[in-house]
């Protein structure tokens, strides 16, 4: 691509990246507090609310875009790092409950009822909201560090990391499950009353939280763009198109994707943490096979291979869940379905790939990921 | 109480013995009831049941508790020489449950001319843990003795009260003696039903093995020949399994009762024809366009699956089961504490029969030799005239019925639900992982270790850690062998 279509594609993503954050900024929480609730152009409560929510799963989505847009590797257990950051907050907010909980006990209410006298030693760091706030990031961050360098040392790649991503998610989908645990089991972590003295309940809690929730996810964008942009993700990009010439030009490509998978790890924990306080529980459900995949097809209905894309895919697949399961709660397996068959077969480069073909069509086509080589042809 | 019709015809035979007895029974007397009740056990057979039965209905609290082991008794005794063995069999546990001496002889004569092993076997472990009641002490002993060479199982709980009773300080030497063969005999016990448990164990394992094989090789095949990573696999044996339920229905609603059972072998063709349909019809509309991009077939595929999961749960709703044919109910006692159930059995010589199918399609046949042609390179096989997009669509199809029976299969194992593929698409993608890809020899072995392990972890972790502990081996297995247990060598291992 020449250089000067870059800079000016630059310039306009920067250009829309300030417009959309000062409408998700000011506009709309505006629109929350300062129109009255009957006019046309007031936001309820609950729909702030649903878009923070939507924005979380955006910074789960820009994690995702980061390792399977720009490097190539397809991780299917993003689930299980977003379970993880939303565990360690939603620990946290299950000891604020304290006598406040159903039983009147310091435990959370699922100990009591499962026999628990004394709180695990575990959840002992998220007593307090240090611990809790560290804890979602690190954890994530942690396990796949360790994942990572298991997988990616030894050159699991491609589909195959898929796959053992996969199994991963499963297998934690089924340990969170458990009630031995300590996580609560299948009914997960729920009934959270305050965050560091602000009353979750009260509407201006979550505006606060949504508010948090944008900043952190302008944030994560410029942090992406910011490795996207350095000679690093350069090397991610080759390592996408062709790792072996990547390897043969003195790189060690597992590094570089160890590095772009614990980034996406921790984006991950991060989106799960302002997740939980907004929606206010987390149980297994959200970390199994079937959510981790949701973020692919998010990535892929966005347009991978572009920062925008991954967080504009999140949002409007998720908004056109939220109105689809409204009006036919039993079509949605079957239109996410028939989003990935079409998607993947008809628009490789998603809506983004769509807009830019039509505004760019005199021009040199937009990036165009590269069809992975067949396994043993 | 004379009015009552059944009692009183055998009363009016006169003043016989048991006609006495009947009667006796019903007396005011707890001694003449006794004498009543020995004598009826005595000298009764089966057909006073019914007198028994009608006396019992009308009789108040302790003549019923008089009258209930004598119609046990009767009753067992005479299942003893039913025509079916396992009437015969529990008949015979049933009477260690009576404690009466008097069994003994019954079960020791029947035993004599049991031609089952199995049930002789339940006979004669009756008949020692009735004696292990008796009076005699060196009767007692030698019951003991004969439990621990029997294996019993039964007489665990009875063997160790004596190994109580004699450790207790103010033991007899009786009680000792006897709580030393006990202990033996416990020792003797134990190590058989250790031996039972791992073989249990091993064809549990062997069992799940061969599901995860027949689920696997369809996946290997095409992710080989195709490099295509079909997510709908799960679904396609899930169509095998409600073709097998639909084939049962149509039976029921237009076949004679006596001809159930045939459902079953009918089934597979359908199972197999239906899966191999949809998978045609999945590799021209879906998979054909996405040739050489692993990831997007993984994808798209899973789209696929989701929509055949979901249509399958809005049609056939969330349970139906398949009613399996009698020759595969039930299983096999092949040796004491050691029970093989048919459907399991069955399980495993189809998976062998479909692993020699396989072999003789791919190694001794003209669409074989293309398929690995193709396999191996696939430009070249177009150069020398193979048509190579038909091998595709008919390898893909194959593949897809193969999945097809594997479903058929499993309808005997478990209910036929929406879920049936996910149960088991993540375990077999491990095998192909681990196996190494397009190896059939890999697909093999890395299912039996896969599926083996399984089930030796399960008892030790339970099942959810089990899980976890196989996918923490197989990344640990990929660092040592990074393209699995049979790679590709040469020029094509490195994609």
């Amino acid at each position: 691509m020449p250089e000067q279509m870059v800079a000016r594609q630059d310039s306009r993503e920067t250009l829309s990246f300030y417009v959309t954050g000062l409408i998700l900024l000011l506009v709309l929480p505006l629109l929350n507090v300062l129109t009255p609730e009957d006019s046309w152009l007031h936001l309820s409560d609950f729909r702030l609310n649903q878009f923070g929510k939507f924005l979380c799963f955006a910074i789960l989505a820009l994690g995702l875009d980061l390792i399977w847009g720009y490097c190539g590797v397809l991780s299917m257990g993003q689930g299980v790092f977003f379970g993880f950051g939303a565990y360690c907050m939603g620990m946290y907010l299950a000891l604020q409950i304290g006598k406040e909980s159903v039983y009147g006990s310091e435990l959370p209410d699922f100990m009591v009822w499962t026999q628990v006298k004394e709180l695990p030693f575990f959840w002992y760091p998220f007593k307090s909201f240090a611990g809790a706030f560290l804890g979602a990031i690190l954890v994530p961050v942690l396990f796949a560090t360790i994942f990572g360098f298991l997988a990616f040392r030894s050159r699991i790649k491609g589909v195959y990391f898929a796959i053992i991503t996969q199994a991963l998610a499963f297998a934690a989908w089924l340990v969170f499950n458990r009630n031995e645990t300590r996580l609560g089991g299948t009914n997960g972590l729920t009934d959270f009353k305050q965050l560091l003295g602000y009353r979750l309940s009260d509407p201006s809690t979550q505006r606060g939280l949504y508010i948090i929730t944008v900043l952190a996810l302008g944030a994560a964008y410029l942090f992406c763009r910011w490795i996207v942009a350095s000679r690093a993700g350069k090397v991610l990009i080759a390592i996408r198109d062709s790792e072996s010439r990547v390897t043969f030009s003195g790189y060690t490509p597992w590094m570089y994707k160890l590095f772009v998978f614990v980034v996406s790890a921790g984006l991950a924990g991060l989106a799960g943490m302002l997740y939980v306080p907004q929606v206010g529980i987390i149980t297994p459900a959200q970390i199994g096979v079937l959510p981790s995949l949701e973020v692919v097809i998010w990535v892929a209905v966005g347009g991978r291979g572009t920062l925008i894309g991954a967080i504009l895919g999140a949002v409007a697949v998720n908004y056109g869940r939220s109105v689809l399961t409204n009006y036919f709660p039993e079509a949605w397996p079957f239109i996410l379905g028939g989003l990935f068959v079409v998607v993947v077969t008809m628009f490789p480069d998603g809506l983004l790939g769509m807009i830019r073909k039509v505004t760019e069509r005199k021009q040199t086509p937009a990036p165009v990921i590269k069809a992975e080589g067949r396994t043993a042809a | 109480m004379a009015e009552q019709p059944v009692a009183s015809e055998v009363v009016a035979g006169a003043a016989s013995p048991i006609g006495q007895a009947l009667l006796d029974i019903k007396s005011e007397d707890a001694a003449v009831r006794s004498a009543a009740a020995a004598l009826l056990i005595e000298k009764g057979d089966a057909s006073l049941l019914s007198a028994l039965d009608a006396i019992r209905a009308e009789a108040d609290r302790a003549t019923r508790q008089a009258i209930k082991p004598v119609i046990d008794l009767l009753k067992n005794h005479a299942n003893l020489t039913s025509d079916q063995s396992d009437t015969r069999r529990s008949a015979a546990a049933d009477l260690v449950g009576t404690g009466r001496p008097e069994a003994i002889v019954w079960l020791e004569e029947a035993a004599a001319k049991e031609p089952v092993w199995w049930v002789k076997y339940t006979m004669e472990e009756s008949a020692q843990l009735l004696r292990l009641r008796a009076e005699d002490h060196t009767v007692r002993v030698v019951a003991v003795k004969k439990l621990g060479e029997l294996r019993s199982q039964n007489g665990l709980s009875a063997l160790k009260e004596l190994v109580e009773a004699g450790s207790q300080s103010g033991a007899t030497d009786e009680q000792r003696a006897l709580a030393d063969a006990a202990h033996a005999s416990i020792g003797q016990i134990d190590a058989w039903f250790w031996w039972a448990d791992a073989i249990e164990t091993f064809f549990r394992g062997i069992s799940l093995s061969s599901i995860l094989l027949m689920m696997s090789l369809g996946l290997a095949i095409v992710f080989g020949l195709m490099g295509v990573i079909n997510m709908a696999h799960g679904e396609l044996m899930m169509i095998g399994a409600y073709a097998t339920f639909v084939t049962q229905q149509a039976f029921i609603a237009w076949v004679s009762p006596e001809m159930f059972d045939w459902y079953f072998p009918v089934a597979l063709p359908v199972a197999f024809l239906a899966a191999a349909a949809f998978g045609w019809l999945l590799e021209a509309t879906v998979v054909r366009f996405l040739y050489g991009r692993l990831l997007e077939t993984l994808l798209a595929t899973w789209g696929v699956s989701l929509i055949l999961m979901q249509a399958a749960r809005v049609y056939f709703g969330d349970l139906t089961a398949v009613i399996a044919p009698q020759a595969l109910r039930g299983g096999a006692q092949v040796m004491v504490g050691v029970y093989l159930p048919y459907n399991r059995i069955f399980i495993i010589l189809l998976s062998i029969v479909c692993v020699l199918g396989i072999y003789f399609l791919l190694f001794r046949s003209n669409l074989g030799i293309r398929v690995r042609s193709v396999t191996q390179n696939r430009n070249m096989s177009a150069c020398l005239g193979i048509p190579t997009r038909k091998v595709d669509s008919y390898t893909f199809a194959f593949a897809s019925g193969l999945a097809g029976i594997a479903g058929w299969a499993l309808t005997m194992v478990g209910n036929v639900d929406p879920g049936l593929g996910q149960n088991y698409i993540v375990d077999a993608f491990m095998v192909v992982v681990t196996g190494g890809v397009g190896k059939l020899a890999g697909t093999i072995w890395a299912s039996l270790g896969i599926g083996g392990l399984n089930k030796l972890i399960e008892p030790v972790t339970g099942a959810v850690y089990g899980k976890v502990f196989i996918l923490v081996g197989v990344i640990l297995f990929l660092q040592w062998r990074p393209q699995g247990l049979f790679a590709a060598k040469g020029r094509s291992a490195d994609a």
